[in-house]
Parts: C-alpha cells; sequence; structure tokens
C-alpha cells in the first residue's frame, strides 16, 4: 500500500503561460515548456536568466505571478510544496546539519509514513555507494560525499520529477565528471524524469536528452544537443553553446533550396531551410571545428564555401586540436579548430590561407545575431571575463 | 655513539624552554581571572560554606560561631521548603512563559525580515531598550500600572473580571508577570542568535521532502535553535529562581509571594542570622546547579554547542 506513494515512473511536466515577476524586476518573461515524462532536461542559461526561478516554481518555493504548472497533468500551481510529487537537490545540498546521514535520507520516507523508511534509505544510499557512512553527520563528509547524500536524498522517494539545482556546481572538474555519468546511469536506471538547472554547457550537453538555452527569462531555443549545437537558432545560442564564426551579410538570392549570401569576404550559400531569414540583413554563421584550413585558394565546386584569402594572427595547440585565429579583410576574426592529424601545427603565423567548408554545415541567423552573440560569449565564461 | 646519544637530547633542550614559555604566557594571561575567581568567588564561597555550619549567637547583633552545627540545613528546609517549592515552581512559569512570548519574536526577527536589515535592527534595538532603565524602576512601573488604583484593574473591574476585593499586585500571577518580563530579553537574544544563523535553505529542503510547515519547524528548525533555547532559559531560569525583587513586597509580590531569595534577603538584612542565611544560600545554588546539570545533559546540549 505504501508502495503506491512512489512514482511508478516519471510524469509529464508542463509549464503554461508562466510568468514570474519580483519587485523591481522580471525573472521569467513568458513560458511555455512540456517535459515529457522519463527525460533528461536540462534548463541553461547564465546566471540570472530564470533558469533557478523556474525550478523553484516547480519545486513549489515560489509562486508564478501568471500561469499554470502541471505535472503528470495534474494542476499542481496552487500545491505546497511538501505535497508535490517533487524533489530537489538543492545546490547547495541542504542537508540536515543536526542528522545522520540515514536520517537525512529517511526524512522524506518518514513525513510520508512509508514502511521500511530506514530500509530503503539505506538501499538508496546504496544506489550512490555511500551505505558505510549512513551513521555520520553531513559535516564529516566530503564535498561529492554531500552532493550522493543530497542525491539519495531525493531519488528516494521516486518522485515522478527530480529537480536538480546545479547540483554539481561545487565539485572540482574531476569529480564533476564523474557524478555527470553517474547521475545520467542512476536516471537511467530508476526512470524518473530529471529537470536539471546548470550554466555549464558541457554538463547540459553531455547529460540531458533535450536542452532548452534559456536568456532574459526566455527559452531561446530547445532540441537535443546535436540539434542545439548543429543548428543554433539565436546568436546567443551560437555563442553559448561552444563557439560560433559569425559574419554579417546580405542576401542576394534564394533559388534552388540554397540561399546565396554576400559578406565582405565572399559569397556563402547554405540551405534555405537552416536559416531564419532569407532576405535583407542575415547572419552567416559556421562552427569552428567545420572549417578547413587552405594554403591554396581553392576551386569553386559548388559544394563548398569559400572565404579568403586571410592571414593566420594565433596558433595555439589543446593537444587534440589546434586552435587557429585568422583575419580576414572587411570579415574580422575567424577560429578555426583543426584536429592534429599531423606532428605539429601545419600552418603558421602570418601565414596566408583560405578556409573552406560545407555549404550544409552553415546556418542563417538574423541580423542582430553578432550583438547577442557577444552577450553570451562573455557569459558562458565568467571565469575568463574575470581574469 | 656519544654524539648520537647527544643530538636528540640536544634538540629535546632546545624545544623545551619554547614550550615552557608558551605555558607561561598563557599563564600570564591566565592569573588575572583566576584571581579575580579565587578572591570574588572562591573565597566568598568557602566564607559562606564555613558561616553555614555556624551556631547564631543570639546575644549579639549578628553575632554567631564557628562550629560544625549542620542542623542549620536541616531547620531551614522545614521551615523554609514552600519557599523553595515556590521559587523554582515561578521561575519554571517565567522561563516557560518568556520562551513561549520570545520563541516567535526571535524567528520573527532573526528568519522572517532576516532580509530587511533595517527593520531587523530596529527590533532587536526595541528587545535590548528596556535595559537602557534600570530594572528596579521598570518593575516598579509595573506595580503602578498593575495596581488597585491603576488602568488595569480599574478596567477589569468595570467590565466585571475582577471582584471589588480583588488586586493583582501581591499575586502570584504578579510576580511571575515580572519575573517573566524582566528575563524576556534574555531569552529572545540566544535564541535570536541562534535563528540568526539558520539557513533558510534548509526550511525549504524540509517543505521539499514532504514536511508541512509545521512539521518542518519542529524537525528542522527547532532542534537547530536548540543551543539557544538552551542558553536562553538557563538564563532566565537560574537568574529569575534567585530572584527577590519581583517577588518581595515592595515590588510586585505579596506575604503569600515570597521566594527564596526574599527569605535569604530578610535573614542577611533584617533577622541578621547568618548561618540561617548561608544555609540557605549554598542549599539554593546546590539545587540549582543540580537542576542545570540534569538539564543540560538530558537535552544533549553537548552535542549542539
Amino acid at each position: 500500500m505504501a508502495g503506491g506513494a512512489f512514482a511508478e515512473s516519471g510524469a509529464d511536466l508542463e509549464l503554461v503561460g508562466i510568468r514570474k515577476t519580483f519587485p523591481g524586476f522580471t525573472a521569467i518573461e513568458e513560458l511555455d515548456l512540456l517535459i515529457p515524462a522519463g527525460s533528461f532536461f536540462a534548463l541553461l542559461g547564465p546566471s540570472g536568466c530564470g533558469k533557478t526561478t523556474t525550478l523553484r516554481l516547480v519545486a513549489g518555493l515560489e509562486d508564478p505571478t501568471a500561469g499554470r504548472i502541471l505535472i503528470g497533468g495534474q494542476d499542481v500551481t496552487a500545491v505546497k510544496p511538501h505535497k508535490r510529487p517533487v524533489n530537489t537537490v538543492f545546490q547547495s545540498y541542504a542537508l540536515f546539519p543536526h542528522m545522520t546521514v540515514i536520517e537525512n535520507v529517511a526524512f522524506g520516507l518518514r513525513r510520508r509514513k512509508v514502511a521500511d523508511a530506514v530500509a530503503k534509505a539505506h538501499e538508496a544510499l546504496r544506489l550512490v555507494e555511500l551505505d558505510h557512512v549512513a551513521s555520520r553527520r553531513p559535516s564529516q563528509l566530503s564535498g561529492g560525499q554531500q552532493q550522493r547524500v543530497a542525491l539519495a536524498r531525493a531519488i528516494v522517494n521516486r518522485p515522478a520529477l527530480l529537480l536538480l539545482d546545479e547540483p554539481l556546481g561545487a565539485l572540482d572538474l574531476k569529480l564533476r565528471r564523474q557524478m555527470q555519468i553517474e547521475l545520467k546511469s542512476i536516471q537511467a536506471e530508476v526512470g524518473l524524469t530529471f529537470l536539471h538547472v546548470t550554466h555549464d554547457q558541457e554538463e547540459a550537453m553531455t547529460m540531458a536528452d533535450t536542452v532548452a538555452v534559456m536568456n532574459h527569462g526566455r527559452i531561446e531555443q530547445l532540441g537535443s544537443p546535436q540539434e542545439l549545437y548543429e543548428l543554433p537558432r539565436t546568436g546567443f545560442v551560437a555563442s553559448f553553446l561552444g563557439q560560433s564564426n559569425l559574419f554579417p551579410a546580405e542576401v542576394v538570392s534564394t533559388a534552388g533550396g540554397l540561399i546565396t549570401a554576400r559578406t565582405a569576404g565572399g559569397v556563402v550559400a547554405m540551405p534555405h531551410e537552416r536559416a531564419v531569414v532569407d532576405r535583407g540583413a542575415i547572419t552567416v554563421g559556421v562552427r569552428p571545428e567545420k572549417l578547413r584550413l587552405l594554403s591554396e585558394e581553392p576551386p569553386r565546386d559548388g559544394l563548398e564555401n569559400v572565404l579568403g584569402p586571410g592571414r593566420i594572427v594565433d596558433v595555439s595547440f589543446a593537444g587534440a586540436s589546434t586552435q587557429y585565429i585568422l583575419q580576414i579583410a572587411g570579415l574580422g576574426e575567424v577560429t578555426v579548430f583543426e584536429q592534429n592529424m599531423v606532428f605539429g601545427s601545419v600552418f603558421t603565423t602570418g601565414s596566408e590561407v583560405w578556409v573552406a567548408w560545407r555549404r550544409e554545415h552553415t546556418f542563417g541567423l538574423d541580423a542582430a545575431a553578432r550583438v547577442e552573440a557577444a552577450e553570451a560569449a562573455a557569459a558562458a565564461d565568467p571565469e575568463g571575463q574575470a581574469a | 655513539m656519544a654524539i648520537s646519544a647527544l643530538v636528540p637530547a640536544g634538540t629535546q633542550v632546545a624545544r623545551e624552554p619554547e614550550r615552557r614559555r608558551g605555558g607561561l604566557i598563557a599563564l600570564a594571561l591566565l592569573v588575572p581571572g583566576l584571581a579575580y575567581l579565587a578572591l570574588f568567588f572562591l573565597v566568598p564561597f568557602v566564607s559562606l560554606l564555613i558561616t553555614s555550619f555556624g551556631i547564631n549567637d543570639t546575644a549579639t547583633y549578628g553575632g554567631y560561631y564557628y562550629a560544625f552545627y549542620w542542623q542549620n540545613y536541616v531547620d531551614v528546609i522545614a521551615q523554609y521548603w514552600p519557599q523553595f517549592v515556590r521559587s523554582f515552581w515561578y521561575a519554571l512559569l517565567a522561563t516557560v512563559f518568556a520562551l513561549l512570548i520570545s520563541y516567535p519574536i526571535a524567528y520573527f526577527i532573526g528568519v522572517t525580515i532576516r532580509e530587511h536589515k533595517m527593520l531587523r535592527n530596529l527590533l532587536l534595538v526595541l528587545v535590548i531598550a528596556p535595559f537602557f532603565i534600570s530594572f528596579l524602576l521598570r518593575t516598579l512601573a509595573w506595580k503602578q500600572i498593575l495596581s488597585d488604583e491603576g488602568p488595569v484593574v480599574g478596567v477589569l473591574q468595570a467590565v466585571g473580571l475582577m471582584g471589588a476585593q480583588d488586586h493583582i499586585t501581591g499575586t502570584g500571577f504578579a510576580v511571575v508577570f515580572g519575573l517573566t518580563y524582566n528575563f524576556i530579553p534574555f531569552m529572545t537574544l540566544p535564541i535570536f542568535a541562534s535563528l540568526d544563523r539558520l539557513d533558510k535553505r534548509l526550511i525549504e529542503a524540509g517543505n521539499d521532502l514532504y514536511a508541512s510547515h509545521a512539521s518542518t519547524f519542529w524537525k528542522v528548525t527547532f532542534p537547530l535553535s536548540l543551543p539557544g533555547v538552551i542558553s536562553g532559559t538557563l538564563l532566565t531560569f537560574i537568574p529569575a529562581a534567585g530572584d527577590y525583587v519581583n517577588a518581595s513586597q515592595s515590588f510586585l509580590g505579596g506575604p503569600g509571594t515570597a521566594m527564596i531569595g526574599n527569605v535569604i534577603q530578610s535573614k542577611f538584612l533584617i533577622t541578621v542570622n547568618y548561618p540561617q542565611a548561608a544555609a540557605l544560600s549554598i542549599l539554593l545554588m546546590a539545587v540549582i546547579v543540580v537542576i542545570v546539570a540534569f538539564y543540560v545533559r538530558r537535552s544533549g546540549t553537548d552535542d549542539l554547542l
């Protein structure tokens, strides 16, 4: 009977017309979102984009100014947090310092008067491989252990929806990678719906099935990590998720499913469906690893876009790849990642080069994309900005 | 051989004076405190203990001679046990009432309005403000307010809740009221200090883990504020049990409300029976020490503090 309190599987989460304002600022402008049951969904964005507020709204720790929240089809907008089938892994873990690890994990079960609370709590601790510290206090554990206890404390309740608020933020890189893999396998094992909030684009891409990129209280784009990466629809996404080369251009023709646009460095073409605008000013984008560097101007074969000539201004070796920065007159800086297939750099600073890439790797954004991209690049790397 | 045998000894010799110097500094820093304790606590305590076994000399004013007359203790217990019981009963009531009043105040200041720094500081000043006026004056003021001619009695008599012959001052109620009032800041401040440090995210975590607000309070908030509650109750109970102002007939008390403090005061200053006064003082101290030791042990404070 008590087992009935557990969710058999994850539940859909639906946000309808959500808006949240605080005195003085708007955290969420307008949000509609459907997260299918059993998925690992990431809300990705810079700090202050409204992602944590969204999570707190779902948990019931904040009330939306407008809109409805549905979990498994049921409207929970007015339901108190302790009655929602939702558990949160807090950024700070928020473990109860006056209780032992096992008491922390059993807390939710005891509140719901679940039978064998302690046995189930031990089971959850075994899942995160921490059963041996069950009788310790949280303060006696390392950061990574505390994080796993926080995870066990949430998943032991088998919530229909598990909310993760930057749960790996406080861990060092190595532990973070390890926990990412563990979280993913636990999600697969328990089959719950995970809603993960993070500002780390790599974390979002490696862990989630679906990523929503948020900025200024809105969702910029939603899709699988591959979709978002290969076909960004806004300048913000193009630069927040990985890097992009963006060139201002003017559409000159649309024919045969191709959009042709003129940039200061030459004419480029892209499939029509890969562009968000098809007339007037357009921003042409391409990912740095899609570019090939050539020492001679290649023949135009109708399959590739070619820009050049340019001059290499910087070469930095990064192990698996080398990053080249070149200047093309009228276009500014272009970044190229080349796989290190041969020993040592192929091109040196000052070399004259052309860049070429396949047309279907090109994407077209609106004219304002470059401004958004600059903002995203600054937001994506706060450490780099501070340095 | 000779050298290797000497070297460790040599290093030890070098280290020893350093350690000794550190010890000397610590000792030098402790001396004023130890001297103070010896002079103003240990000596009077021993003197009191000796006096408590003395025999009262009724022939001279305040005279007594040294003896081992332990019957003093039997006499005072036999004669004054009602005042003892009343003292601890009143102190207990005052502690409970002060806790019930102070906890919400401390919670409001320390948790509810934590982010509103101005309001928070203003309310903290209001909690402390009574200290700027002598507590004798404040207690006298209450005597006036609660007196038979005062507004409270007037109103209660007018609405028929009090008869014409009833009083507030001079009753146990007035004494407990005075004790509660006087010790509220001592209860509020330590609880506030505990609650001010409470991580609000723990409350959210409680709510998130299916605990209602009430359940979160009892399972999370209250246990985490226990150090403050224990300090506050001790700071209230101990002085309240020995208080002789509120229960005094010059203040809020009456003939039937005397606490043990009042008895000790009159033994020392009015009937000048020093041995009995000393015996009562020692007894009061002993009972408080036992109660506090038991209380601190039961509440498991060593773990929390």
